[in-house]
């Protein structure tokens, strides 16, 4: 005690220099955290003034009950809009009931072996494979192979095996995050696996599951590369009919008004970016809402 | 206990809610289908960037009078689009350059056979930034030094292209390489095809390259004259002497004389002779050179130069004739004429 004492004393003097050093550190990191905070925030908040006002006077309900046109005016993004909500529709429908019977397959059912390693390793590397390559895959796939054509269908496969492991993945970490004493329990009053399964893993699963399904949505949204390739196309003055119908989305649409020569289509890709905002917004929202949600109740 | 249950039916609820969207959006799709003319179907278009607003226009006004036959338009490019005209998958493809012969080789050994028609002229236009006060005119020989390869790193001055111009940096904006206009300037002005330096700024959206010239005093660049007359308040086009001493301006009506050489070019479509028997796509392609649309071409919003009226008539009969196959055995030529449909 006494010989700590001693030290102190003897480095009190060092230590009240350094003090000051340490304290300039400390305010430095928080400027420097503070600034790349607002470089991010001011970026963002200059881009939406920017587009906010380019599409002042534009986004009108004409705008939405409209297709495309060569007047400003007169062109509208309802194509563009139905066609993106019917591929997320269909890519959903395929994408997360895939996903999560992966995921619950790899938590609970499969054994810790080779194969089991080897398929978890590929869907980790399928998360960052560039999303061109998924369309370039849908192209020879679906719209070759499997003559789906330039469809809506073929867009949504595409879109499917692109958020595939995002799913998988989120499933995985919400079923993992389930505590082994829920199964042990359910186990202990004579459940059968799949009976655990169902009424006990897959509940508390289903908030962490639900926002990484949203989330990837909400990345599917956004994503023009592998439809441009597969061969969505840019003037599309109807909605699809059936799921073999030919079809566009936002992107795209708004891709296309940005690269015209006139001045008020770039005003027309502006409104176009806010309605893709807006619905990626609506997502996001309603993610954070499901997870707070359905969270409190266990 | 009771907590998984209500969370299952709050699942399946979940379930029931896309579902249901699902066929409300389906329905939503469904009554779109009404038809007051006889015609009836489906025509698939894609290719070039370029021709897509003319093409465009055709379908938007076309479907005004046909509602029951749905035209949709893609950007594939114009060598995109002859890859799914080969495979079948379209029936008509823009064209920003006449097809090559191993584009009409891979067309012809799939068993199809088409029919070409030339829709409009474009013109390629240098331009410089307005306060650019020493460029009056251009010759094609002084634009072949800027841009031949052989300037790549040795050329990067203006006081190199002519004795007078002063010491600034050359600015050069130009074109992707996979676009049809890069194409054709290289082949005009440099001699060959995709034979060009490789230091420039490089966009495929003209728009950049519009903000890149207008961005910089010392800057050049080329790109499409529909781009140059939206935006003649941002940069300066340059009249070009072709190497006859006479210098002209960039302009619809220089293009439409053909005086402006060499940087106007025809743009076509190909329509497939098969599909062309079907009544919606003979409809659309004799509307699309009929006197009715043809003047739109030349309007504000689609920005290209129509072709002569007798010219129009020529290429119908030809169309109505299933005239098959290219008159550009040897793909795109400088400075060509259209005379060569008249026949």
């Amino acid at each position: 005690m006494a010989e700590d004492s001693s030290a102190l004393d003897r480095g009190a003097p060092v230590f009240k220099a350094s003090m000051q050093w340490r304290r300039l550190k400390s305010h430095f990191f928080v400027v420097l955290g503070l600034l790349s905070v607002l470089l991010g925030i001011v970026t963002l908040l200059v881009l939406l003034a920017d587009v906010i006002i380019q599409s002042t006077g534009w986004l009108d309900w004409q705008f939405f009950t409209s297709f495309d046109s060569r007047f400003p005016e007169r062109a509208g993004i309802k194509a563009a809009l139905f066609g993106t909500l019917y591929m997320m529709v269909f890519t959903m429908l395929m994408a997360v009931p895939l996903g999560v019977m992966t995921a619950i397959y790899l938590e609970e059912y499969a054994g810790d072996n080779w194969f089991t390693q080897f398929i978890q390793v590929n869907i980790a590397n399928l998360a960052g494979v560039p999303s061109i390559v998924y369309g370039l895959l849908g192209l020879q796939v679906f719209v070759r192979w499997m003559e789906m054509g330039r469809s809506v269908l073929a867009g949504s496969c595409t879109m499917a095996l692109l958020i595939l492991p995002i799913i998988i993945v989120a499933s995985r970490e919400a079923i993992r995050a389930v505590p082994p004493s829920m199964r042990e329990a359910s186990f202990a009053v004579g459940a059968s696996k799949w009976e655990t399964v169902r009424h006990h893993v897959l509940p508390y699963a289903l908030p962490g599951m639900l926002t990484g399904a949203i989330l990837a949505a909400a990345r599917a949204i956004g994503e023009t590369a592998p439809l441009i390739t597969i061969g969505a196309l840019t003037f599309v003055p109807f909605l699809p009919e059936h799921p073999l119908d030919r079809f566009t989305v936002l992107p795209i649409q708004i891709f296309n008004w940005v690269s015209r020569a006139q001045s008020e289509f770039h005003d027309l890709a502006a409104a176009g970016i806010i309605v893709l905002l807006v619905v990626l917004i609506a997502l996001n929202s309603v993610a954070i809402y499901l997870r707070q949600r359905l969270r409190t109740r266990y | 206990m009771t907590a998984p249950v209500r969370m299952s039916r709050r699942r399946f609820t979940f379930a029931a809610a896309g579902l249901a969207g699902f066929v409300l959006l389906a329905a939503c799709g469904g009554d779109d289908g009404d038809t007051e003319g006889e015609l009836k179907g489906d025509i698939i278009v894609d290719g070039s960037s370029t021709v897509f607003p003319i093409t465009m226009a055709a379908a938007e006004e076309f479907s005004l009078k046909h509602s029951g036959v749905r035209v949709s338009v893609g950007v594939s490019g114009t060598g995109g689009g002859f890859k799914k005209f080969a495979a079948g998958e379209t029936d008509i493809s823009d064209a920003s350059r006449p097809i090559k012969p191993s584009e009409a080789e891979a067309i012809a050994a799939a068993g199809f056979e088409y029919i070409e028609i030339p829709v409009a002229y474009d013109g390629l236009t240098v331009v410089v930034n307005p306060e650019n006060d020493w460029v009056a005119c251009l010759t094609v020989d002084e634009l072949k030094k800027m841009w031949e390869p052989a300037a790549q790193r040795t050329i990067t001055n203006w006081n190199q292209i002519r004795d007078g111009f002063p010491d600034l940096p050359l600015d050069l904006f130009a074109p992707g390489v996979d676009s049809g206009t890069f194409d054709y300037f290289t082949e005009a002005i440099v001699g060959a095809a995709q034979s060009s330096r490789g230091d420039f700024q490089a966009s495929e959206d003209d728009n950049v390259l519009v903000t890149g010239v207008s961005g910089s005093r010392s800057a050049i660049g080329y790109f499409g004259l529909s781009y140059y007359v939206e935006n003649t308040d941002k940069v300066r086009g340059v009249p070009i002497d072709s190497g006859n001493g006479t210098c002209v301006e960039p302009t619809f009506a220089t293009v439409a004389d053909g005086s402006y050489q060499p940087l106007s070019r025809p743009i076509f479509i190909y329509v497939r002779k098969d599909a062309a028997e079907r009544p919606e796509v003979d409809a659309f392609i004799k509307y699309y050179l009929s006197p009715e649309f043809t003047p739109l071409i030349s309007s504000p919003e689609v920005g290209y130069v129509q072709l002569s009226n007798e010219l129009y008539a020529a290429l119908t009969q030809r169309f109505a004739d299933r005239v098959n196959g290219t008159l550009w055995p040897n793909g795109a030529e400088v400075g060509a004429s259209l005379d060569r449909y008249m026949q």
